[in-house]
C-alpha cells in the first residue's frame, strides 16, 4: 500500500460503484447531523484525504461493544469501515492471528506514526503489574500504552474503556482503569454504553477517518452530537412524565398504557445518550419502549450507583443501605424528637425554677 | 445603633418597665428572610414531589400538566431564591454588622469559641443564664452558617446545574453551572445530593422555628418580633 492511497482509492479497488460512495456520504452526513453541504465535504475528504488506518484493541471487556458495532443498522457504513477501508487490527473478529496478527502493529506503528486512530474497547487492569488481562503475551496496560505512543487519537469503546463499567465496580478487584486515567497525552473520545448504539459508534468512526480530527465533545469527552440530551429529552413518553402519569408496579393499568417509568426508577432523567432517538436494532426499539426503564448504562459507575430500580444513589457511609430520602426523614425525625425532648425539659426547668424563686 | 428608652404609663398608673432596644435588622434583611422562607417552604414541598411524585393523572396526557405545574412552581421559586440571595450578598456588603454575621464564622476568635461554648451549655441546661446578645449568638451564627448559608449555595449552584439539563448545553445555565459535571459526572450524584441539601434545611428550618419560639420566652432579648420590625428588645437592664 502506498501510504498516499485515499480511502477513495480503497472504496474503489474493492468494487464499489461511484454511485454507492456518494449514497454512503450523503447517508452518513445525514446521520451525523451535518447540513446540506454535509455530503459533498466528506465525498471530498474521502476522495483527497490519505486513508486513516483504525486499530481495534480489546481489554477486560465482553465483547458487546463489537457485537453492537458489526450490527450497525447501516450495512455499507458498517461494511465500508470493517472491511474495506479502515479497520487493520481487531483481534475479536480479524483472520489473522499470533505473530502474523501482532506484526501488524508494529507495521502500523512505524508506518502510520501518529496517524492512526486507537479504538479500545474494556480496560486495562493495573492490579498486581497489569496481570489480571495479558493480551499477546505481555499485560495489557503495557500493549496499550505502547500503542497509544504513536496513535492520533483513541476512541474509548464503551461503559469500560469510558468510565470502568462492572470490571471497575467497587471494590475493583483487579484495579480495572479507564482509558482516560491511563493515557493523559493523546485525544481521547468516550463513546459510552454497555454497548453504545451501533449506528454512534460507526458514526463517530466514519467522523474521526473522514475528517482527520475529533468531532465537538462535551465536558465528559464525549461527542455532542450524540451525547449532548438526555434519554429523558426526548423520550415518547415524556408526554405522561409532564402529565404526572406513571407506571406504579410492573403490569398495572399505567404500564400497560405505556405511561411514563420515573416512578419505576427509569435513569433517563440523568442518562446521556442517542437510544430515544437513534433506537436498537434498525432503530426498532430501546428499552423504554419496551416497557423497562432506563437502567443509565452510558453514564460513570452505573453499577455503584444502587439499585436500577431506584431514582437516588445509595448511600452505603452509615453502615447500612439507605438513599438520600430515607436518611433526610430519619435525620427530621430524630431532630424532631429532639425538639420535643428538648422543650419538654425548657419547661420542666422553668416550672421548678419559678417555684425556687417563689420558695426563696 | 440608635437605643431610645420607652417610658410610659397606662390609664391605671402602671408603669411600664424600661425596654432598650436596637435596631438590628435593616429592611432588606428581614425582607430576605421572608421571602427566603416562603421560597424554600415552595421548594421542599414542589421538589419531594417532583421527586416522589402524586399518584397518577386520569385522563389523556394531553389534557395534563401536572407534573409541568410542580416542576415550573419548582424552578420559579428557586429562582427568586437565587435572586434574593445574590442581593442578600449584596446587603451583606454595603448593610449594617449584622447584615454580615451569617456569612462567615471567626474560628480565629478564642471569645467566639467561648462563648459558643456557653451557649451550647445553655441548651444543655448547664448554664443558668445566657448572655446578651444585638445580633444572633456564636451557636447560631455557628449553625446558620452551615445549616443555611452554605446548604443555600449548595442548592442554587446543583439546581442551576440540574435545571440546564433541561434547557440544554447552549444554555447560560449550563455555561455558569455545567463545572458541577465535571465534579460529578454522573448527574444522579447530584439528584441525591440536592436531596440531601434539602433535609438539611428542612432540619435546619424545625430546629430554627423552635429555637426562636423558646428564645422569645427564655432569653434576655427580643427574638420573632424583631424579624418583623427589625428591633431588638431587651428585657433587662443586666450587662452581657
Amino acid at each position: 500500500m502506498a501510504a498516499t492511497e485515499t480511502f477513495y482509492d480503497v472504496i474503489r479497488r474493492q468494487g464499489i460503484t461511484r454511485r454507492s460512495f456518494t449514497k454512503f456520504c450523503s447517508l452518513t452526513a445525514a446521520s451525523l447531523g451535518f447540513g446540506p453541504s454535509g455530503a459533498k465535504a466528506m465525498e471530498q475528504a474521502l476522495e483527497t484525504k490519505e486513508r486513516v488506518p483504525v486499530i481495534w484493541m480489546h481489554g477486560l471487556e465482553c465483547t458487546c461493544c463489537s457485537e453492537s458495532f458489526i450490527r450497525s443498522a447501516h450495512p455499507l457504513v458498517k461494511d465500508v469501515i470493517l472491511s474495506m477501508i479502515s479497520l487493520d487490527y481487531d483481534d475479536t473478529i480479524m483472520a489473522a492471528a499470533g505473530k502474523q496478527a501482532e506484526a501488524i502493529l508494529e507495521e502500523t506503528k512505524a508506518k502510520y506514526k501518529g496517524k492512526y486512530i486507537l479504538a479500545v474497547e474494556g480496560n486495562p487492569p493495573l492490579n498486581e503489574d497489569g496481570m489480571f488481562c495479558i493480551d499477546g503475551g505481555r499485560p495489557f496496560v503495557e500493549k496499550l500504552k505502547w500503542m497509544a505512543e504513536d496513535a492520533m487519537a483513541i476512541i474509548a469503546w464503551g461503559a469500560c474503556a469510558s468510565w470502568g463499567c462492572v470490571q471497575a465496580a467497587k471494590p475493583n478487584p483487579t484495579q480495572a482503569t479507564p482509558i482516560d486515567k491511563v493515557i493523559k497525552d493523546k485525544p481521547i473520545i468516550k463513546v459510552p454504553g454497555c454497548p453504545p448504539i451501533a449506528e454512534v459508534m460507526t458514526g463517530v468512526v466514519t467522523f474521526i477517518t473522514t475528517f482527520g480530527r475529533l468531532p465537538e465533545l462535551d465536558r465528559q469527552g464525549r461527542p455532542q452530537m450524540f451525547y449532548s440530551q438526555r434519554i429523558h429529552d426526548k423520550c415518547y413518553r415524556r408526554p405522561h412524565f409532564d402529565a404526572g402519569q406513571f407506571v406504579e408496579e410492573w403490569d398495572d393499568e399505567g404500564a400497560r398504557k405505556g405511561y411514563c417509568l420515573y416512578k419505576m426508577g427509569c435513569k433517563g432523567p440523568t442518562t446521556y445518550n442517542a437510544c430515544s432517538t437513534v433506537r436498537w436494532n434498525n432503530g426498532v426499539s430501546f428499552p423504554i419502549q419496551s416497557g423497562h426503564g432506563c437502567i443509565g448504562c452510558s453514564e460513570d459507575g452505573f453499577w455503584d450507583k444502587g439499585s436500577f430500580y431506584d431514582r437516588l444513589t445509595t448511600i452505603n457511609q452509615f453502615g447500612i443501605e439507605a438513599n438520600a430520602d430515607q436518611i433526610g426523614r430519619t435525620a427530621a425525625g430524630v431532630v424532631g424528637a429532639g425538639i420535643v425532648a428538648h422543650a419538654a425539659i425548657t419547661a420542666v426547668k422553668r416550672v421548678t425554677t419559678k417555684r425556687e424563686k417563689t420558695d426563696a | 445603633m440608635s437605643y431610645s428608652e420607652t417610658k410610659a404609663a397606662d390609664a391605671h398608673g402602671e408603669q411600664a418597665i424600661d425596654r432598650k432596644s436596637v435596631y438590628v435588622y435593616e429592611a432588606p434583611v428581614r425582607i430576605w428572610h421572608w421571602v427566603n422562607a416562603l421560597a424554600i417552604l415552595t421548594l421542599a414541598l414542589t421538589g419531594y414531589f417532583i421527586g416522589s411524585p402524586l399518584p397518577s393523572q386520569p385522563g389523556e396526557a394531553s389534557a395534563n400538566f401536572l407534573m409541568g405545574y410542580i416542576r415550573f412552581t419548582h424552578f420559579a421559586a428557586g429562582q427568586v431564591l437565587a435572586i434574593f440571595l445574590i442581593l442578600r450578598v449584596y446587603w451583606a456588603i454595603v448593610g449594617n454588622k449584622h447584615a454580615r454575621q451569617i456569612f462567615y464564622v471567626p474560628f480565629w476568635s478564642g471569645r467566639f469559641w467561648s462563648e459558643w461554648l456557653h451557649e451550647v451549655k445553655w441548651y444543655t441546661f448547664l448554664a443558668r443564664q445566657p448572655k446578651k446578645y444585638v445580633g444572633h449568638n456564636p451557636l447560631a451564627q455557628f449553625t446558620m452558617f452551615f445549616m443555611v448559608t452554605l446548604p443555600l449555595f449548595f442548592m442554587v449552584i446543583t439546581g442551576f446545574a440540574l435545571y440546564s439539563e433541561g434547557t440544554g448545553r447552549d444554555s447560560w445555565e449550563y455555561k455558569l453551572f455545567g463545572w458541577v459535571f465535571s465534579i460529578f459526572p454522573n448527574s444522579q450524584d447530584v439528584h441525591t445530593l440536592h436531596h440531601l441539601g434539602m433535609w438539611v434545611i428542612l432540619t435546619f428550618v424545625m430546629v430554627h422555628i423552635y429555637v426562636a419560639v423558646r428564645e422569645d420566652i427564655m432569653s434576655r432579648q427580643s427574638i420573632i418580633s424583631s424579624m418583623i420590625s427589625g428591633e431588638r428588645l431587651f428585657k433587662d437592664e443586666e450587662d452581657d
